[in-house]
């Protein structure tokens, strides 16, 4: 801190604020966030093309792409690379779906609305690992879970949900937790909405199904497609929920690419392989990214 | 006029029954807890149960619970306040003094938040393995204080950016040094943005669950990985495992309740406000 402020006396005494030196205030932050993106990287960049086994150090060399062939000619990345894009597909279009018509149904008047918001966001401050365990075990038990004793009640057969139907419940408990973030980004979104226009609208003898696809939705049109591009960074590697529930299987029938890396790597300790695959994940993030960061760009033009 | 009210019960019938199902599993959780573990597995759910605080007692006693209750708060406060440090001076220099690269810097910022841990994970296990970091709360503070950096400081930049200027440049007129502008002027006017930024933080980082299964699993582990160390398949303990719950989440939920709004422009860097 004292260097910090040497600097700043030593610098010449500014009348325009823009020739003050900032570099002491700015640069330990670029400094950290720079090492933290560049090293790990380098090294997974570095691992995926040499021959490295936590368990065989006999194994050395370079590898050249040996790693990266190896992991396409596995159907374990094919299926995983699947498996993600089923995940992510499917809990996007629910969260986005009930996420908009929540916050169509929340945003109308009714009794004990702020008490109905807080218990609907809720679920999005409880720990992935609370969340998945409570699903699993009181809920989603085949013998001793709430729903099968409901199926019981109907006379139906109790279902095993994480041995018969795995992606599904996996899917389901994600989307428990990820509704409420879509839900609070679009109620904040939708609150912003004219009064004035909704108004004009429904003198001109709009219906609310009018009103909700002209008016509503292209407003909520660019909050939509922030929420689905943060959720798809989170989705893409989800891991706590499969952790506790059903470790990647049966099988390979829930390892979605953060799982298969995390087994390959960490319970089998082949790093090259891995890092090949953690250079998979990169690369699709940033596809990703890229058009997050420019919808953000474009809003920090705007204002 | 009648149909309105009409509209406005059905509506309230609707909202609270959706409310009531999507919170039911926090709720059943939150009842579970104060039963005994043959009451937590019985079929029919038993609705009428003598509640009891022994779970609670016997999470405590049985599986030093007090040490992940510290190694969550030391993480999370920890980090938040490292984050800050880092933060302020960053925020306050973008937002007072922009240059021409303040927005590729912020950009840039905020696209080191979308590396995919799991990208890194193999290096970070093997750095945190050579450097004795792991199954420890430093090493896990490094990494929160790291992911939770760039949101931070975005959300400073925002509330920085609606300091009135003129109260720093009467700030500058005085013959304020850029650090005392900060200290004495900035940081005061700017604690409820200060304040919801760290809650954020806070938040995240107790909640977060994949560097904290990865790289701790006793002696450095938060909540998030004792939980999950009720995973095993043997023997179900429910009551046990719902006690463990409900007190590792009541005080987010309720930090989280407090903060939502605040929250939403965070976590989509100010894109949705």
């Amino acid at each position: 801190m004292t260097t910090l402020a040497n600097q700043q006396m030593t610098a010449k005494p500014a009348k325009n604020t823009r020739e003050i030196d900032t570099r002491p205030l700015l640069w330990p932050s670029v400094i950290v966030l720079f090492l933290w993106m560049i090293v790990p990287l380098a090294m997974t960049l570095y691992f995926s093309v040499i021959r490295y086994n936590l368990l065989n150090p006999m194994l050395t060399g370079f590898a050249g792409l040996e790693n990266y062939t190896f992991l396409f000619e596995d159907p374990a990345l094919w299926t995983s690379l699947w498996n993600t894009l089923v995940l992510v597909g499917s809990v996007l279009i629910i969260t986005v779906v009930f996420g908009t018509l929540f916050a169509v149904l929340y945003n109308a008047e009714f009794h004990g609305r702020g008490v109905a918001r807080l218990l609907v966001i809720a679920p999005f401050f409880v720990m992935p690992t609370v969340s998945a365990l409570v699903w699993k075990n009181m809920l989603m038990h085949p013998v001793n879970g709430l729903f099968a004793w409901l199926q019981s009640l109907v006379g139906m057969e109790p279902t095993d949900w994480f041995t018969n139907y795995p992606m599904l419940s996996v899917i389901v408990i994600v989307s428990w937790q990820w509704v409420p973030f879509a839900f609070l980004i679009l109620l904040t979104a939708i609150q912003s909405l004219d009064q004035e226009q909704k108004e004009a609208a429904r003198i001109d003898g709009a219906g609310p199904v009018d009103m909700f696809f002209h008016i509503v939705l292209p407003h909520l049109n660019r909050a939509i497609s922030v929420v689905i591009m943060i959720e798809t960074i989170f989705l893409l590697t989800i891991f706590a929920e499969i952790y506790v529930t059903t470790s990647g299987g049966p099988g390979t029938a829930t390892t979605n690419l953060a799982w298969l890396i995390y087994s390959v790597g960490l319970l089998q300790f082949d790093v090259g392989y891995a890092s090949a695959g953690g250079v998979i994940a990169v690369v699709l993030a940033n596809i990703v990214a890229i058009f997050l960061v420019r919808t953000v760009s474009r809003n920090l033009q705007q204002g | 006029m009648q149909d309105d009210a009409r509209r406005k019960m059905w509506t309230t019938a609707l909202a609270w029954f959706i409310a009531l199902v999507v919170f039911f599993p926090i709720f059943w959780m939150a009842v579970t807890a104060f039963k005994t573990e043959v009451d937590a597995i019985a079929t029919p759910p038993s609705l009428f149960f003598t509640p009891t605080v022994e779970n609670f007692q016997e999470v405590f006693a049985r599986s030093n619970y007090g040490r992940y209750v510290w190694n969550s708060i030391a993480v999370s406060f920890g980090s938040t306040i490292l984050a800050l440090a880092f933060a302020i001076p960053a925020a306050y220099a973008m937002a007072f003094f922009p240059t021409k690269r303040t927005p590729g810097t912020l950009l840039w910022m905020l696209s080191t938040k979308m590396m995919p841990p799991v990208g890194v994970l193999i290096p970070m296990y093997l750095l945190f393995r050579d450097m004795g970091l792991l199954d420890t709360v430093t090493g896990l503070m490094m990494i929160y204080t790291l992911i939770n950096m760039p949101i931070v400081i975005w959300m400073l930049y925002t509330y920085f950016k609606d300091v009135p200027n003129e109260i720093m440049e009467a700030g500058r007129v005085d013959g304020a040094t850029p650090i005392q502008e900060l200290f004495l002027l900035l940081i005061p006017l700017a604690v409820p943005g200060i304040a919801s930024t760290g809650l954020l933080s806070i938040i995240l980082s107790w909640n977060e669950a994949f560097w904290s299964l990865n790289l701790t699993s006793s002696n450095g582990a938060p909540l998030t990985a004792f939980i999950a160390s009720y995973s095993s398949p043997q023997g179900l303990f429910w009551a046990k495992l719902s006690a463990a719950s409900l007190m590792a989440i009541a005080p987010i939920l309720v930090v989280g309740w407090m903060s939502q709004k605040q929250l939403v422009s965070g976590l989509t860097f100010g894109a949705v406000k």
